[in-house]
């Protein structure tokens, strides 16, 4: 699944190009994908969080990875950002060792956490210069900066407004933009929307969407929300520390397979009879409907009215959503997922230690 | 060096994009990560007003009531008030507990998060313990500074050389003092601890350093560990360098100021701030090691 290639090309011995890297933003975009993961392990005493792990990320993707609470995906997002030594395997991020060059990972990324990391007791500006000078942005381009960034999340107007009075949306919109802020080439976003309502969910994913276009930012998220996976270009499903899927949405979705059709028709049984003899499909009768699956659901609706001779009323097509990928996956619902998580989490206490 | 990144025509509402090259891991920028963790501490010390004054409570407390109150049994020679010799005693309560306070908000930083925004930042971990330091040497300082306006009401001359040194023993033993903090910080993960680390070594510090009785004819054991309390030879300067302003008989002067010594050795104000600065150096750079590997 991943090219080993990335082994052969680590210079040796701490010599060799990649110090030629680390001089400009330019030489490190221009090659390589923004993220490579390969054989990812970690271990939390005999617990494994993360096993085998291994991923690539392409230059401006936004690559997503969904599972539920305690399936490792903040543990692999960790290890990316450098704050956890990975137990064995490695990753390269923006084109450094997340081990051997953490200092130059840490420059070249964005992060923004799931528990807010914001200071209330400073301004939103305040909050902003404080991430500026510690990441280094040069004084002169610093102002324009602030300002684009501001208006990007829509806080220009309360920038010299503390902190603490603001609501939990504009306290997320602030971060990302803070994460956003010294134009990072992978921007991580840990469950950006957790604990929001539906509404500033939804907004928030409006301003990843524009900022990802304005910056060419490569994002890397996780989420627990299905319909927050839609969002991005890839998705990784990870459960019990696992990757068990990996593809575009639309192609797990795919590789699930059959859209549902319901069709509601004055004589069900003859309905049925009719479909398997004409159509070959099996179908069954549920909630008053007629029933069944097919692997391209637009194509046959059309064959449907011509070749079923039925007095079909009324159609309904729907697609697999990633609750049946993740259940063909898993075999469970993420929701049941997450309650036996919660139980695994009671009775391992090691998985609670807060691990930075 | 900008680089400069093509993108497809950002919507109409987005400014273009200001370029930002990535830090370089240089000493330059880890005095700027000193320098902005400094003023973080200045900016918040300054917005919150109710600390400012709820902190003087106590020392104005300590000085005109308790100073008070036991001048009725405490026999001061006549031109010196026990209030003038707690004096400097209080300032340097005053230095200890808001040095200890504020090398604590990084618990509280911790607790809310914001520790993290600064340990994942690409600067070393050294700069950022060292602009707390420095900046809850700067808020104590300001804040001991405050209350030596109050001279007057414990019958201290304001003279002008004795401020300046007092300001400047203030700000090293507030340094010793912030590092000690940060240090114990480092191992401390709730905010409800701080109460434990007030029992077990402020109070202690505070009740050994001859804040509050002379260092004079103590029992063997309570002198042993007057001498152990790092505090003791930050307390001593303060009090000397107010007595030097006053007339004192030289009688009484020994009995209130009697100074320190180590085997019938007096030691010069100039080594009890040494062995300050030498606490100082080492507590910050254990500081500076417990969070490297936080």
């Amino acid at each position: 699944m991943v090219p080993t290639a990335w082994h052969a090309r680590r210079p040796g011995a701490g010599s060799g190009p990649v110090a030629a890297v680390s001089g400009s933003a330019v030489s490190g975009r221009s090659t390589g994908p923004a993220v490579e993961v390969e054989h990812l392990h970690k271990r939390f005493g005999d617990f494994a969080a993360v096993r085998d792990v291994s991923f690539e990320v392409a230059r401006g993707e936004t690559f997503g990875l969904l599972g539920p609470n305690g399936a490792g995906k903040t543990t692999t997002i960790s290890m990316l950002c450098t704050l956890v030594h990975p137990t064995s395997g490695g990753a390269r991020v923006a084109g450094a060792d997340v081990v051997g060059e953490r200092g130059k990972v840490r420059s070249r990324i964005g992060l923004v956490f799931q528990e807010p990391t914001v200071d209330e007791y400073l301004t939103a500006e305040e909050n902003l210069r404080f991430h500026a000078e510690l990441y280094g942005v040069p004084p002169a381009s610093l102002g324009p900066r602030l300002d684009q960034i501001l208006e990007m999340v829509e806080l220009k107007d309360r920038r010299h407004e503390v902190v603490e009075n603001f609501s939990g949306g504009m306290r997320r919109r602030l971060e990302i933009g803070r994460g956003l802020l010294h134009s990072p080439r992978v921007l991580f976003l840990d469950e950006p929307t957790v604990g929001l309502d539906p509404q500033t969910r939804a907004h928030i994913w409006t301003y990843i969407e524009t900022l990802r276009r304005a910056e060419q930012t490569t994002i890397l998220l996780t989420t627990h929300y299905m319909d927050e996976a839609e969002h991005c270009d890839r998705i990784a499903i990870i459960d019990h520390g696992e990757i068990v899927a990996l593809d575009s949405p639309d192609a797990l979705k795919a590789a699930v397979g059959r859209d549902r059709i319901e069709i509601a028709v004055p004589d069900a049984h003859g309905a049925i009879a009719a479909l398997d003899e004409r159509l070959g499909v099996e179908a069954t009768v549920s909630e008053g409907m007629v029933a069944f699956y097919v692997t391209d659901g637009e194509e046959f609706v059309p064959r449907l009215f011509a070749e079923s001779g039925l007095a079909i009323h009324s159609v309904r097509m729907s697609r697999p959503t990633l609750d049946d990928v993740f259940m063909a996956y898993t075999g469970r619902t993420i929701r049941d997922a997450e309650a036996s998580a919660a139980d695994h989490m009671r009775t391992s206490p090691h998985m609670l230690a807060r691990h930075r | 060096m900008a680089s400069v990144v093509a993108t497809p025509a950002p919507p109409p509402s987005l400014p273009p994009v200001a370029e930002v090259r990535e830090a370089g891991g240089t000493l330059g920028a880890d005095l700027r990560g000193v320098r902005v963790v400094w003023r973080r501490e200045l900016i918040r010390f300054g917005r919150d007003r109710l600390r400012i004054v709820t902190s003087l409570v106590q020392p104005v407390l300590f000085l005109l009531i308790l100073g008070e109150g036991l001048s009725v049994i405490a026999r001061t020679p006549p031109g010196v008030s026990f209030e003038t010799f707690m004096f400097p005693g209080i300032v340097g309560m005053t230095v200890l507990f808001t040095s200890v306070f504020s090398a604590m908000s990084i618990v509280w930083d911790r607790e809310f998060g914001f520790l993290r925004e600064m340990l994942v930042a690409p600067v070393k971990r050294w700069s950022i313990v060292l602009g707390k330091c420095l900046g809850g040497m700067t808020v104590a300082t300001l804040q001991g500074v405050i209350f030596l306006a109050l001279a007057g009401a414990a019958h201290v001359p304001y003279d002008p050389l004795m401020l300046v040194e007092l300001v400047g023993i203030m700000a090293l033993m507030a340094f010793a003092l912030t590092a000690f903090g940060v240090l114990l910080a480092a191992r401390i993960s709730q905010m409800q601890s701080f109460s434990v680390v007030v029992q077990f070594f402020v109070m202690p510090m505070f009740f050994l350093s001859g804040a509050v009785f002379p260092l004079a004819g103590l029992p063997s054991w309570l002198n042993a560990l007057t001498k152990i309390d790092p505090l003791t030879y930050a307390v001593d300067p303060l009090r000397h360098m107010v007595f030097e302003r006053l007339s004192v008989p030289a009688s009484a002067l020994g009995r209130l100021d009697p100074g320190i010594s180590w085997n019938g050795w007096r030691l010069p104000v100039g080594a009890e701030l040494g062995i300050v600065a030498v606490f100082a150096a080492v507590l910050l750079g254990a500081a500076m090691v417990a969070f490297s590997r936080e």
